[in-house]
């Protein structure tokens, strides 16, 4: 229990002293999960609305494989993007491991089905209410894309927080593919594994209650931002 | 969408921040020299002194083997004789170079119901723990430090496959593996300098050491470019002589922790 | 445009027969109400002509060519569909949809958000407002856009007498303007009071087919005059 208390004080010491390290592996856990969020959402909310609104022949099979990967434990995928990145890999020439670039990838892979999920299920709902309507209406495969898109954008943005969760506590696959290497890769989850391991509990646990702090401020500076809990607001 | 525009502007910041620097290559080490902190004191002077920026890879002898195999860092710095000869036979690294020792200890619990201080040799100390059946913690991951265990119970004639349930194989670092014993009491091999530098001994304490047998040497590979065309020769040139210079020397041998010098210079001047 | 045609016009439902066979035409400037129980095939109807619904049978055909036909006709459902937007925002939209300018459908919107009197409610979410309102709204929505033809599901099935009015009127205003209009109803008073010509349909087949006047004094078929007279038919 004293390491808990450690830790919490740890935590508002390195705060409020604004620790020059821990701004820095902050920022770069910012950095990186806030890259793979934007990545991820490019591809997954247009791709959860096509298959809302598209009839093709494997649609109820893709539906249920990107279910599926949400599953998908997240160090196996950076074992596996470790495999295609090395130097005697297929995309070794690029030298991209141990770089933030390959941190990204990795968490986009992890959390791109994971939003595409969320967000398929609320964009359905959405489409069986508007369905007659904009069929009515004549509408385009794009605009109708358009119309649940930014109608279904509260439930949307619920969908990018939860991935934006998934990634920013990930540490298997950043292990993995980013080496944890001091001042270039080292972010707040591989600095957790890495003191725990050190045995020093109460760093782990500022650094931990830091990031618990990190995501706490941004979800509430979201929802505030997009009014969500307004009167008035549906 | 204004939302969507800042996080392509992070993205496109990111990819401009992602260059490397031209002098900097790829070590990997292995987890009871950083945890030593050794690290954390040459790394700094390296770069002052030849301009090199060492991006360190902390990871186990086995893994750290494989990505030098790979081509995936262009040096490696572990402590397992037998497979680093074999890593440079193989054509992996170009050769090997003795830099430093520390040694072995047999870590447990101040109650030590073994009785291991008691013990004259490594082989009673290891007597005695598998007679009484204590709980023995192994590292099980084809560190350095794993395969120092392995080699010694091999050469005393007992065969760890063949152990009970006291000897628990955890796959893990040193740090991790030390955890583990301090929550259930177990007895440990560990290098004197993760020991040294752990930050969690509860219980535990050094209850054998000394023994000519748990000797550990350190040394550094450059991975060959014959086989990797774009390992950086040059830079690991200019670290390989720092590592075995007068300046290294001095600097590994008066690094202490609670007034112990953890490791000793040995390299030769001579390529 | 017109008049439009419908041929041998066959509807099934899960393997059952709905509808049909349906032959009629209609023509511009009328007033078609189509009339009959519960379950007998009105919205299925409806429907097929303004083509939202697959045949299994026969065509339906407007005397243009397709591309002229689509833009031009509106379908104002018996559950109000709303857009889950600001009541201006559901005014807005399928002036928006045709790529009508902003500062256009802007003005236009608020024109006709005073004629259903709920300028007060303008920002209020659409879903919010009362199922009354929520009818108005979705005429006025249909209505925005001047379409040709006009196709409406039970307008009024589910509200007051006031609010009933005001639909009734604003309809006998846009056929003024020259929309032509086919709705269903299972209220014999409002199909005396606005209709040109009647359709009573029984059990999906088309009974008669006559002019308002004629059919209330002497209906073609047996159930029609059951049905006028408040009788169930079976």
């Amino acid at each position: 229990m004293n390491d808990i208390w450690d830790g919490i004080v740890q935590a508002f010491t390195l705060i409020y002293t604004l620790d020059p390290d821990l701004i820095k592996i902050s920022l770069r856990s910012l950095q990186v999960t806030l890259s793979a969020l934007a990545i991820s959402c490019i591809i997954a909310l247009p791709l959860a609305a096509i298959l809302t609104i598209q009839r093709f022949k494997f649609r109820r099979f893709t539906i249920a494989l990107l279910n599926a990967l949400m599953g998908l434990p997240p160090v196996v995928v950076g074992l596996l993007v470790y495999i295609v990145l090395s130097r005697s890999g297929p995309f070794g020439v690029l030298d991209l491991l141990y770089t933030k670039t390959a941190m990204i990838i990795a968490q986009t892979i992890i959390i791109t089905p994971l939003i595409t999920s969320i967000a398929h299920q609320s964009l359905r709902e959405l489409w069986s209410d508007y369905h007659d309507l904009l069929i009515s209406m004549n509408t385009s495969h794009n605009q109708r894309i358009k119309t649940l898109l930014w109608d279904a954008r509260r439930a949307l943005l619920t969908a990018s927080l939860a991935g934006f969760g998934r990634a920013i506590g990930e540490v298997g696959a950043i292990m993995i593919v980013g080496g944890n290497i001091d001042n270039a890769t080292r972010v707040l989850t591989t600095a957790i594994a890495l003191e725990t391991s050190k045995g020093d509990f109460a760093l782990a646990l500022a650094l931990g209650f830091v990031l618990i702090l990190t995501t706490i401020a941004l979800n509430i500076g979201t929802h505030w931002l997009s009014k969500t809990e307004n009167e008035g607001r549906w | 969408m204004i939302r969507l525009t800042k996080l392509i502007s992070v993205l496109a910041f990111l990819l401009c921040t992602n260059m490397s620097f031209a002098d900097s290559i790829k070590l990997a080490v292995t987890t009871s020299f950083n945890n030593s902190g050794l690290s954390d004191v040459l790394l700094p002077k390296i770069e002052s002194d030849i301009g090199v920026n060492i991006k360190l890879l902390v990871v186990g002898t086995g893994q750290a083997l494989r990505l030098g195999a790979s081509g995936d860092v262009d040096a490696i710095l572990v402590h397992s004789q037998k497979a680093e000869e074999k890593f440079v036979n193989d054509g992996h690294g170009s050769h090997r170079r003795e830099i430093m020792y520390n040694d072995f200890v047999i870590i447990g619990p101040r109650a030590d119901p073994a009785n291991v201080r008691s013990a004259e040799s490594i082989k009673e100390a290891f007597e005695l723990i598998k007679d009484l059946s204590v709980p023995f913690i192994s590292r099980g991951d084809e560190s350095g430090t794993h395969k120092m265990e392995m080699s010694l119970w091999r050469s005393f004639d007992f065969r760890p496959n063949h152990f009970g349930d006291w000897y628990k194989s955890v796959g893990s670092g040193m740090g991790a593996s030390l955890n583990i014993s301090a929550s259930i009491g177990a007895y440990i091999l560990s290098d004197r300098a993760s020991w040294l530098n752990f930050k969690n001994k509860s219980d535990l304490d050094i209850l054998f050491e000394g023994d000519k047998l748990l000797f550990n040497q350190y040394s550094f590979i450059p991975i060959n470019p014959n086989r990797h065309k774009h390992v950086q020769s040059a830079l690991t040139k200019k670290l390989e002589s720092w590592l075995t210079s007068k300046t290294a020397e001095t600097m590994i041998n008066s690094y202490k922790i609670d007034g112990k010098a953890l490791f000793k210079f040995n390299a030769t001047y001579n390529e | 445009m017109f008049p439009l045609v419908a041929e041998n016009l066959v509807v099934e439902f899960q393997g059952k027969h709905v509808l049909g066979p349906v032959d009629l035409r209609l023509d511009k400037g009328d007033i078609a109400v189509i009339l009959g129980p519960n379950g007998s095939g009105k919205t299925s109807l409806l429907k097929a002509l303004h083509g939202i619904l697959k045949l299994k049978l026969g065509m339906v055909r407007w005397s243009c060519l397709e591309t002229e036909s689509v833009g031009k006709q509106m379908f104002v459902f018996q559950t109000p569909i709303m857009l889950r937007r600001s009541v201006f925002e559901n005014l807005t939209y399928p002036l928006r949809l045709r790529k009508v300018s902003k500062a256009e459908a802007n003005q236009r919107a608020t024109e006709w958000l005073d004629r259903i009197a709920l300028s007060a409610s303008m920002q209020v979410p659409a879903t919010r407002i009362s199922g009354g309102e929520k009818q108005k709204l979705a005429l006025a929505r249909a209505l925005i856009t001047e379409p040709e033809m006009l196709f409406l599901d039970e307008p009024c099935a589910a509200l007051d007498g006031k609010t009933t009015n005001e639909i009734e009127s604003m309809l006998q205003s846009c056929v003024e303007n020259g929309t032509t209009i086919m709705m269903s109803t299972h209220d014999i008073g409002q199909a005396k009071r606005l209709a040109k010509n009647i359709y009573f349909i029984n059990k999906g087949k088309l009974e008669c087919i006559q002019s308002a006047k004629t059919f209330f004094v002497k209906p073609s078929s047996i159930n029609a005059s059951k049905f006028i007279a408040g009788d169930i038919i079976e």
